[in-house]
């Protein structure tokens, strides 16, 4: 799938190029249902308010597509997407342009995780433990229950990596959620976490893309996965009966940037204050479930879209907020860990 | 232009007409290099030089010279054990102070970060506090070095820890094996002597053996499923043959993420293969057929089939079947004359197939991405990884010439047993 992608973005910003007139831009997301929905809340309404047009691209959050751009300074995305790891890396490095929060809106209106010197927290979303509730008769509650293969059996799906299997691993093992990355900091807390893989490790079956969990859970390949919760929602709209338990889930932010050098500042300052306004952010959240950052957007919400997102109360006590900082130190060192484990 | 068709000359012409015929070679020649010059240029810019930058990219190590320069001087007599030099911690001090922006900063971070885990934070954290200012400079030069420690184990207190400053030493040189050293599970000594990895972190050499062992498995099974296929095609009529040959080419037009889906679809665990051999009742309990090591062949096998097919059917059909009735009607056991007679004949493109299957089955991504486990990727999921996700060019290139390195000599070797050019029928 990533080649595709690849290709794709690469086709539609060699199209984009010779339209790249005054007034259009090109705006850069992960694509599936949360572009669907991007598109609804934020690209027509942009659209439609006469400030320009949109051309849309897909990607697979490749920092390295915005650094080689950056490098030979041929910058043709405006306005992109990144996952929370990336903004903070790229942002040291000098991938990204200051935001001026002056033109997006006042600081104060968003939750403080969504503030930062290069971008704007876009929306909250999570990585839960998701069930078929038509094949297990008794719903798993925590990471124990997922690690519990005599009252579940069957395979687990899990996302090839350590990043979210080491905090669950942990969890399952008894830490708690609050503590999670001050013990995964310690030597003996990050051998915990992989002799708890170890004690799962035949009945993992691992998932790649985030399309592939709810696919696994329909199709009977696993009992359980952990998964994107939007894409679990994403199934549901389908009619598929597929539940999520939320206690130890991570919700993390995703961000807009604007790649250092983009052509038209400020015009991509006005897509990201429209797609940061509450009346914006309540219509994304309600075509998908992840948590508007504005804050003032949870009024414009109904009980039950409230109920689905990572941002509600009853979803957000027992979870554990990604941490950015951990996973930008010792990242590399981990996922090379990850990889000589599963080479065992 | 044979002998017989030239003129009679005097001898004196002679001269004259070997000038006027070098002149010819020499225009033909001009000729030729004119027309193969697209061609030649095309490869020189879009496989020799990028592979030269690849290679360059592999051992280049820019960042800390650039961004420490007084502190690798600083460093540079100190033997890795002890704590460092007071003068480093002035020096290091004087040179983040110096940075032009924060980008510089930023790349200097990313780099010492993959050496030692924890020195991004590190570097930023104390770049933001230096770069802000305010600390008193004492006028006398030790007092300054003293005052400098202090200052940075204020700020941070890892800078007390020997492993930051090793990595800052052992990459304060514009060159570095480093990168090639960690691709083969090697690093750098606090004392700058080479010694292996941490177990937990050994495994590039795991890694690049499975590629081989995936790769060979794969051959083998293609060369198996090919030979008798081909054989069969070879003796069939002209139309029927053809006709066939397009049902083995039909998969090479079609996406290979099309072929990908199609087999998950095939295999999953209620897909159409379990559920068969379920209703015959051969099986209990479904085959698990999918993200694990089978379904990575399976797939694999399947998308490089035609590139054995290919070369094995074209030198069978230039091997006359008069050689097999000759040794069979001489007394050979037909077994015996298709082993003796047959399969020699047919070696070179086995050989030429395998080796076409082997050296494109290492480069494999994709498909062992989608349809393989943890433990099922090869070497290229790691050069992405590292290209894309963790932007360490570096050891993206690093990995990337150990591939390329790998190969060269599995084809050397090749050479050597074969003792023959590559010959593709």
């Amino acid at each position: 799938m990533n080649m595709t992608r690849t290709l794709l973005a690469a086709a539609l910003a060699a199209l984009a190029l010779p339209a790249l007139a005054q007034n259009s831009l090109t705006v850069v997301n992960f694509g599936g249902a949360n572009g669907a929905a991007q598109k609804k809340a934020y690209v027509e309404p942009f659209e439609k308010s006469g400030a320009g047009k949109i051309v849309s691209v897909e990607y697979n959050g490749e920092q390295a597509k915005i650094k080689a751009m950056v490098e030979t300074r041929k910058v043709v995305w405006d306005v992109v997407e990144v996952e929370s790891p990336d903004i903070t890396r790229g942002c040291d490095e000098g991938l990204f342009e200051k935001l001026d929060w002056a033109k997006v809106g006042s600081k104060a209106d968003f939750q403080p995780a969504a503030v930062h010197e290069c971008g704007i927290g876009a929306f909250v979303w999570s990585t839960v433990l998701a069930y078929n509730a038509d094949k297990l008769k008794k719903a798993p509650t925590s990471w124990a229950d997922f690690w519990d293969v005599k009252t579940y059996p069957g395979k687990r799906g899990m996302r090839k990596g350590a990043r979210y299997n080491l905090e669950f691993a942990l969890m399952a093992d008894g830490v708690k959620p609050a503590d999670v990355y001050k013990v995964l900091a310690t030597k003996e807390g990050a051998d915990r976490a992989f002799k708890k893989m170890t004690q799962l490790r035949s009945n993992i079956q691992w998932w790649e893309a985030g399309a592939q969990p709810p696919q696994f859970l329909v199709a009977g390949d696993v009992v359980m996965t952990t998964a994107y919760n939007g894409r679990i929602d994403a199934a549901q709209r389908e009619g598929r009966n597929l539940k999520i338990s939320w206690g130890g889930s991570i919700y993390d932010l995703d961000y807009w940037v604007i790649p250092k050098g983009a052509p038209n500042k400020e015009l991509s300052h006005k897509f990201i204050a429209l797609a940061s306004t509450p009346e914006a952010q309540a219509e994304y959240a309600k075509n998908i479930s992840y948590g508007p950052t504005n804050t003032k957007a949870l009024a414009k919400l109904s009980p039950t879209v409230m109920s689905q997102l990572p941002t509600a109360p009853a979803n957000a006590s027992n979870a554990v907020q990604l941490d950015i900082k951990f996973w930008a130190d010792q990242g590399e060192e981990l996922e090379k860990r990850f990889a000589s484990w599963a080479a065992q | 232009m044979s002998a017989a068709t030239l003129p009679a000359v005097p001898l004196a012409d002679s001269a004259q007409l070997a000038r006027a015929l070098s002149r010819g070679e020499r225009s033909r020649r001009n000729r030729a290099l004119a027309l193969t010059l697209p061609l030649l240029l095309f490869l020189l810019f879009t496989l020799l030089v990028p592979i030269a930058a690849l290679l360059l990219r592999a051992v280049q190590n820019p960042e800390v010279v650039n961004a420490l320069p007084r502190t690798s001087d600083a460093l540079a007599r100190w033997d890795g054990r002890d704590q460092p030099p007071a003068a480093a911690f002035a020096a290091l001090a004087e040179d983040l102070g110096a940075l032009r922006d924060g980008s510089d900063a930023g790349a200097l971070a990313r780099r010492l970060n993959t050496e030692a885990a924890g020195a991004r934070s590190l570097i930023m954290g104390t770049y933001r506090a230096v770069s802000a200012g305010g600390a008193p400079t004492p006028t006398l030069q030790g007092a300054r070095e003293e005052a400098a420690r202090e200052r940075l184990i204020g700020i941070d207190a890892r800078w007390g820890q020997a492993r930051y400053w090793v990595a800052i030493a052992n990459n304060s040189s514009r060159w570095t094996a480093n990168y090639l050293l960690a691709s083969v599970d090697f690093k750098r000594g606090a004392d700058g002597s080479i010694e292996r990895m941490p177990p937990d972190q050994q495994v590039f050499g795991r890694i690049l053996l499975r590629t081989f062992e995936i790769s060979a498995v794969v051959t083998l099974l293609c060369v198996l499923l090919a030979y008798p296929l081909a054989w069969w095609l070879s003796t069939l009529p002209a139309r029927r043959a053809n006709l066939l040959m397009i049902v083995v080419l039909v998969p090479f037009w079609t996406s290979i993420l099309v072929r990908v889906a199609a087999w998950v679809v095939l295999l999953q665990r209620e897909g159409l293969v379990n559920k068969a051999l379920m209703s015959a009742a051969l099986l209990d309990e479904p085959l698990a057929l999918l993200f694990n090591r089978t379904g990575v062949l399976i797939s694999m096998v399947h998308i490089l089939l035609p590139f054995m097919i290919l070369p094995i059917y074209s030198v069978m059909k230039s091997v006359p079947p008069t050689y097999l009735r000759a040794a069979v009607s001489l007394g050979s056991p037909p077994l015996a004359a298709f082993f003796r007679v047959y399969v020699p004949q047919t070696l070179p493109g086995v050989g030429a197939g395998a080796l076409l299957v082997f050296i494109l089955a290492i480069g494999y991504y994709v498909t062992p991405a989608l349809l393989g486990g943890a433990n099922d990727q090869m070497l290229s999921y790691y050069i992405a990884q590292y290209t894309n996700v963790d932007v360490n060019w570096g050891m993206a290139c690093a990995l990337g010439a150990i591939l390329l390195g790998a190969t060269l000599v599995l084809y050397a070797i090749y050479r050597r047993i074969g003792q023959a050019e590559l010959s593709l029928g």
